[in-house]
């Protein structure tokens, strides 16, 4: 691996059409559920240890090669319920497969494109997958993860409340262990059977996907 | 689960993926860029008529071309709705695209969201001849990549002041064909459209111009004009004119 190439991956200027999302926070946000500093902290922090651990873990078991793509496919779409964020996440990942083909061409993304459906791969499939590419290993796509989910919730806040940046970096920074944490375990069970990959949820998160589809005012697509 | 796809690690041990198919589908490849549809930019400030100007050009163009127009919304799909209110076009050749609070990212720096509104129209209804990609309103720095685009339309109004040209930026400066609309109004607001010309050629030299006022459709017949030019020279041979 090189750390240049995780640096590249883990940018969030990284060109996959993630910049139009909120991970949920304009939803959060609009709901009272984050106000400030500490509520983003909050929210950040409950989003890792929930829906974040099972991106990593996913895009760590794609990332590790040891899962057939439909298999692997079949275990993330039922551990989400909302069909608006499944349909999210196919976006994204077909996104990111794109990208992922031009920066780093290589067929292990040839193949998951063949595999997938027209929608797209989930998004945690193609992280691991562009990751691998790119020569990264099992952690570094786990922890590629986290922080595209962290620094998402974090720069979606800023912008919708208008938050002092210097503080919503200063609690990213704070998360940096946690997200090494959270990390280190999703890598370890990248080539264990699928049915003992995590399973956790964030439900309100979920309803919240489900009720922010239907806004007609919104800045973010998700 | 078997894997056909072995290759080796960094850290020594095989990695390898199966690809068992989900589905067969067909991701029409890039290919020979003149095998697609002419890709066109419409951008410019907030309200100085992108949307008025690619419904004026799908009214006088639809006859003769088949026409796609992706929208880029900041807040919601009030661009393509209003398409469709409009019946320029049949509801699914109109796709809206949302920006997450950056409309000019989402033509420059990331443009994934919009190649894939686009790929999925071409694919649905080609041959498509051409696909317009109106911006979301934003300032004067906004530039279409050329990875998105193969021509791009910067569009003013009077009412924006009539300094706007003299200000310059990579819109009015590099843009392939300057737009000044409103030009009704230009009275009305105090704007010298002879200052604005002057101005708009001091920044761009010989590159092209037009002054619109689309209160009525015709008003985009010029622009119409030089996107059959386009076309035609897209496709390396001339197109019959209505």
């Amino acid at each position: 691996m090189t750390r240049a190439a995780l640096l590249l991956f883990a940018d969030g200027r990284f060109p996959s059409g993630s910049h139009a999302h909120s991970a949920g926070t304009e939803a959060a946000c609009a709901t009272g559920g984050v106000v400030d500093g500490p509520s983003l902290h909050a929210f950040a922090l409950g989003r890792l240890h929930s829906t974040g651990l099972v991106d990593a873990a996913f895009a760590a078991a794609a990332c590790g090669g040891s899962h057939g793509w439909t298999a692997l496919d079949a275990a993330y779409e039922v551990r989400t319920i909302s069909p608006r964020l499944r349909a999210v996440s196919r976006s994204l990942g077909r996104q990111l497969l794109r990208s992922g083909q031009r920066v780093w061409p290589s067929a292990v993304l040839d193949s998951l494109r063949a595999a997938a459906p027209p929608e797209g791969a989930h998004h945690p499939l193609a992280l691991g997958a562009v990751a691998r590419a790119a020569q990264l290993d099992e952690i570094e796509a786990a922890t590629a993860a986290l922080h595209h989910l962290a620094s998402t919730v974090a720069t979606s806040a800023l912008r919708l409340l208008g938050l002092d940046p210097f503080d919503v970096y200063s609690r990213l920074a704070a998360l940096a262990p946690i997200i090494d944490e959270i990390a280190g375990r999703a890598a370890a069970g990248a080539h264990d059977p699928l049915d003992t990959l995590p399973a956790t949820s964030a439900p309100l998160v979920e309803i919240l996907a489900e009720d922010h589809a239907t806004w007609e005012v919104r800045l973010f697509a998700s | 689960m078997l894997h056909e796809h072995a290759h080796d690690d960094a850290h020594g041990h095989s990695h390898s993926h199966a690809h068992d198919d989900l589905h067969d589908h067909d991701h029409p490849a890039p290919g020979d860029a003149r095998e697609r549809a002419l890709r066109v930019g419409v951008g410019g400030p907030v309200g100085s008529g992108k949307t008025a100007l690619v419904a004026a050009l799908c009214r006088l163009l639809a006859p003769e071309l088949s026409i796609v127009v992706v929208t880029n919304d900041i807040f919601t799909r009030e661009d393509a709705e209003a398409l469709r209110r409009m019946r320029v076009l049949d509801d699914d050749r109109i796709v809206p695209v949302e920006t997450g609070c950056c409309p000019h990212t989402a033509i420059r720096d990331d443009i994934s969201a919009n190649l894939d509104a686009i790929e999925q129209l071409e694919s649905l209804h080609g041959p498509v001849d051409v696909t317009f990609v109106e911006s979301g309103g934003d300032n004067l720095t906004a530039v279409f990549s050329r990875a998105l685009v193969d021509h791009q339309i910067f569009v003013l109004d009077v009412a924006g002041g009539d300094k706007v040209p003299r200000k310059g930026g990579p819109g009015v400066t590099t843009a392939d064909l300057l737009v000044i609309n409103k030009t009704d109004l230009a009275p009305l607001v105090g704007a010298d459209l002879e200052v604005m010309r002057r101005d708009a050629i001091a920044r761009r030299g010989a590159l092209p111009m037009e002054f619109t006022s689309l209160v009525d459709v015709a008003g985009a017949a010029a622009v119409a004009d030089w996107i059959r030019e386009r076309v035609a020279f897209w496709r390396g041979r001339a197109l019959a004119m209505p």
